[in-house]
């Protein structure tokens, strides 16, 4: 028996399988077509301070193995979350739930983690300071170090559950950012959100998307997102979750052996409704192909 | 929903650019017409979304219009192609609501999910009208499937090469009394057939998608109800929700 128990700052996943925020709604759906308590944790949809709307459509453009999205955070607003969407998930499931947030200002991250932090059912709270689809917002706060810095510094002093900060790639030195993030009091960092990105109607001649640009995600940004979180796990002591791109149980082994204690996979959720089970089912299998015993074992064992 | 893999039996050009494929699998999750299936095909990242045409013993019926890199590499298969399927998709149109005498508006390849539907409405006993717009005579599809099932079967083409001249909205003053209805095809028309006609309806609409089945929010919309997932909560809406 191999063992793919993680600990993610003194909470334990059963395994380090977790779906991406705002690609697995709030989770329950999924429990139509799969018992969803195979999964290590869930990362539930990125809930604002009111309820949203979100961007105009089309809001979803292909790509050569990814999409552009620009949802525009759509979401019920944080009463809905926790009073109906968390609790409708926690009757249906008994492991670890992620509750994803964001804001306009820092007086909003931290409203949603103070209301949070109350809701017994959440286990890690993850900060989202990297969503490309909103104007003064998400990612306004997640591309210099010092306004990271403020983010975490005041979701911190509202909450004692562990705080995962969310970073971007859309910028120039990830190190930095996520270096004042730990330095400001996070638990942990995930990363990445969405990378930006374009396409053209060739027939209208104007942008796919409404928006026109939106974040591009899927398998396609897997190497970005695996060099990142191999630079920030030479940078940082708290845990790493690594998003981006993850469709395979070999893709979980790989960014864990950069540096993730736990991934989460996004996108391919879209594509395949089952890839998280399928991911889960086959994690064991490919341990055994690669002689590992222990996920843990493998935390960043590339840089050694 | 449920996914299957269905083995491509046949694949035969209706015009120019619209083709039919009949599919073989499980189609057990598929509950009604006006439902949708979310087709994977090889070397592209997204499903595409196609409505279920017709559904007989495990066998499923798709019409399509080639328009872009998905539907031309659908045109190309001959049979025996196995592809990865998501069935079941969508609320599809309730036969309930139909009275007696429904009325079914489609446009273009908003054609295909009418005849399923026709299929189910005749079975309960009701006596549907159908009105097909097109540009043109050789645009036209499906027009004998309909009559062969014997109900009133009225064409529109919009530069008069057959039938009625104009659109599916000239083709209404030639109905008579009507109690619902159904209607699927690109959005002017649907907006045309709302002002148009005087009862209830379920308008089938479509959205560019990110999954097909209400995990991603890639294809809300606004209606009187509240935000809507086209994949999910709809793609019917009822005429009384919908904000244009
Ligand atoms: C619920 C629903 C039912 C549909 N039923 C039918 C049908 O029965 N017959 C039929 O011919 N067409 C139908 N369509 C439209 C069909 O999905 C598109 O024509 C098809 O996805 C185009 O794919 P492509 O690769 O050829 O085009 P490309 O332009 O190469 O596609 C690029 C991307 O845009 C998306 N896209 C392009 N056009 C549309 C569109 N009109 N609606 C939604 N997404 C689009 C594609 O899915 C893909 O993700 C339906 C759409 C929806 C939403
Ligand atoms: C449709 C869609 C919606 C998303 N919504 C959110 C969100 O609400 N909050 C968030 O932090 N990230 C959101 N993301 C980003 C993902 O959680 C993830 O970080 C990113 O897509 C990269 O992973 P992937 O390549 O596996 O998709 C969204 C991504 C997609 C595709
Ligand atoms: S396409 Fe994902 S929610 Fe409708």
């Amino acid at each position: 028996m191999v063992n793919t128990r993680v600990n993610l700052c003194g909470v334990e996943l059963k395994n380090p399988v977790v779906p991406a925020s705002g690609t697995f709604g709030f989770g329950y759906e999924f429990n139509d077509i799969y018992d969803i308590n195979v999964l290590g944790g869930i990362s539930i949809k990125g809930t604002t301070k009111d309820a949203r709307f979100g961007n105009p459509t089309p809001r979803i453009a292909e790509c050569t193995s990814g999409l552009i999205n620009s949802i525009g955070l759509q979401n019920p607003g944080i009463e809905k979350v926790i009073n109906e969407e968390i609790p409708k998930l926690r009757s249906v499931y008994n492991n670890v739930i992620i509750s994803n947030i964001s804001g306009f200002s820092i007086d909003e991250y931290k409203y949603c983690c103070e209301k949070i932090n109350a809701v017994k059912d959440v286990d890690i709270i993850e900060v989202n300071i990297s969503c490309p689809n909103v104007h003064n917002g998400g990612m306004s706060f997640g591309t210099s170090p010092e306004n990271a810095q403020a983010v975490t510094k005041a979701v911190k002093s509202v909450t004692d559950k562990p705080v995962f900060i969310k970073l971007t790639p859309n910028v120039t030195d990830i190190v930095s950012i996520a270096k004042a993030c730990e330095e400001g009091g996070a638990d942990g960092i995930s990363l990445i959100n969405t990378s930006q990105g374009l396409r053209i109607d060739l027939n209208k001649r104007r942008p796919v998307i409404a928006n026109k640009i939106g974040g591009f995600s899927g398998r396609a940004i897997f190497p970005i997102a695996l060099k990142m979180v191999y630079q920030v796990y030479e940078a940082v002591k708290i845990p790493i979750i690594g998003i981006g791109g993850v469709a395979t149980a070999e893709d979980v082994i790989e960014m864990m052996m950069a540096g993730a204690t736990a991934v989460q996979v996004g996108a391919e959720n879209l594509v395949n409704p089952y890839a998280c089970r399928d991911i889960v089912n086959n994690l064991p299998r490919v341990m055994q192909k690669y002689k590992i015993n222990d996920l843990n074992e493998i935390i960043g064992e590339a840089h050694k | 929903m449920k996914q299957g893999y269905f083995t491509v039996l046949t694949n035969e050009k209706l015009t120019s650019n619209v083709y039919k494929m009949t599919l073989a699998g499980d189609t057990k999750a598929i509950e009604r017409p006006g439902q949708f299936v979310n087709i994977q095909i090889d070397g592209l990242f997204l499903r595409r979304p196609i409505s279920v045409c017709d559904l007989e013993d495990g066998k499923l019926t798709i019409i399509y219009k080639v328009v872009g890199k998905g539907t031309e590499k659908m045109s190309a298969m001959d049979g025996g192609e196995i592809l990865d399927i998501l069935t079941g998709l969508g609320n599809g149109y309730f036969t309930d609501f139909a009275g007696d005498k429904p009325l079914l508006i489609g446009g273009g390849v908003g054609v295909p999910p009418l005849y399923y539907l026709a299929k189910c409405l005749l079975k309960e006993g009701k006596t549907p009208t159908v009105i097909l717009g097109f540009n043109t005579a050789s645009e036209i599809f499906y027009k004998d499937e309909f009559e062969d099932l014997g109900i009133k079967t009225i064409v529109c083409t919009a530069d008069g090469s057959v039938g009625v001249k104009g659109f599916v909205t000239d083709g209404v003053d030639q109905v008579g009394e009507y109690t619902h209805v159904y209607t699927c095809g690109p959005e002017p028309m649907l907006k045309a057939v709302y002002n148009k006609t005087t009862s209830d309806g379920s308008y089938s609409f479509e959205e560019r998608m990110g999954c097909g089945f209400g995990a991603c929010m890639g294809c809300s919309c606004k209606t009187k109800y509240g935000n809507k997932r086209i994949c999910k909560d709809g793609p019917v809406l009822q005429k009384e929700e919908i904000i244009w």
